[in-house]
């Protein structure tokens, strides 16, 4: 008689299904028919934190914050390319240069953009 | 129900009787969960008493929960001020039963050295129903570990079935208790009645 290898596979994955269903199970039954649920309004509201929340959560942001946007590109994003860019800068086949050369340029046109907005100026 | 004499007589022999009420309430008193809520100088000593010197994980108890949903233990660990009072009291609503309460320290339970101030609760039992109190100001670790020990015995000797039963198995025991309000010179109302009454003076 030729036994099926794979059944032991199968009577472990029942018996860890069953120890999986059988607490949950349990839980359920003791929730269902010993433990009767005490609902109210503190226990079912949102938040958890002891104070009531108040006002809107839609809030807005202000558009205007694209300058920081691009100023953050400028001056940190950028500088995560330009240290690979330097270090590997005599080996690089032309396309590259090209290519980090186009995006440099993208980036100082935000600069510029940034600077004729007088963003830059201290106030 | 299984005879007591029977019971111990059965163990020497290398048997293990137990009952379902006993079963449930070995596994509820060893994995009390308490809140992570610290009001005051106790909440040191209550952290203290989590950490490795004294180990409170030797009781099922280290499981801090940060969200009252998963804790069994509120433990009002330092001073209330009428200005927190609501919020401990709303979160001790949000907790599920079976949530149990410990007064730590002389503040939590009458204000303690800050008793005569104008904007400190004498005593959280005004609004919860305290399980163990315990004094000291603050407790030391060992005390607030004598005070889970003794919240695990009550627990342990807590009835499934029959009118005294436990208070989370008895459908008309609250389970919330309303939360006080902010009013002109006090909180409104300053006391709930049906927790708390003021010691009769006798003269």
């Amino acid at each position: 008689m030729q036994t099926d290898s794979y059944m032991v596979l199968v009577l472990l994955m029942a018996a860890a299904v069953g120890f999986a269903v059988a607490p949950l199970a349990a839980a359920w039954a003791w929730a269902r028919f010993f433990s009767p649920a005490k609902p109210g309004k503190e226990k079912n509201a949102t938040y958890e934190c002891g104070l009531e929340s108040k006002g809107d959560a839609w809030i807005h942001f202000r558009s205007e914050y694209y300058l920081y946007a691009i100023v953050f590109l400028v001056f940190d994003v950028e500088t995560i390319f330009l240290l690979p860019f330097a270090v590997s800068f005599t080996g690089l086949p032309v396309g590259a240069f090209v290519a980090i050369i186009i995006f440099l340029v993208l980036l100082v046109e935000g600069l510029i953009w940034a600077w004729r907005k007088g963003f830059l100026a201290w106030k | 129900m299984i005879d007591e004499g029977l019971k111990s007589e059965l163990q020497k022999q290398g048997v293990y009787v137990t009952s379902l009420q006993e079963l449930y309430n070995w596994s509820r008193a060893n994995s009390v969960w308490p809140l992570t809520f610290g009001l005051a100088c106790c909440a040191i000593e209550m952290m203290a008493a989590s950490m490795a010197r004294f180990d409170l994980a030797r009781f099922g108890a280290e499981v801090f929960r940060p969200s009252p949903r998963q804790a069994d233990l509120m433990i009002v660990a330092g001073t209330v001020t009428k200005k927190m009072a609501p919020l401990v009291v709303r979160l001790y609503n949000q907790m599920p039963e079976p949530k149990y309460v410990i007064a730590m320290g002389a503040c939590a339970i009458s204000g303690g050295p800050f008793k005569q101030g104008y904007n400190v609760l004498k005593g959280i039992d005004r609004y919860l129903p305290v399980d163990v109190s315990i004094p000291g100001c603050p407790p030391r670790p060992e005390a607030l570990i004598h005070a889970i020990m003794t919240l695990q015995e009550k627990i342990r000797n807590q009835k499934l079935t029959g009118p005294d039963r436990a208070p989370h198995l008895n459908a008309d025991v609250p389970g919330e208790f309303p939360v006080p309000e902010y009013g002109e010179h006090d909180l409104e109302p300053p006391k709930n009645s049906e927790v708390w009454q003021p010691p009769a003076l006798k003269r």
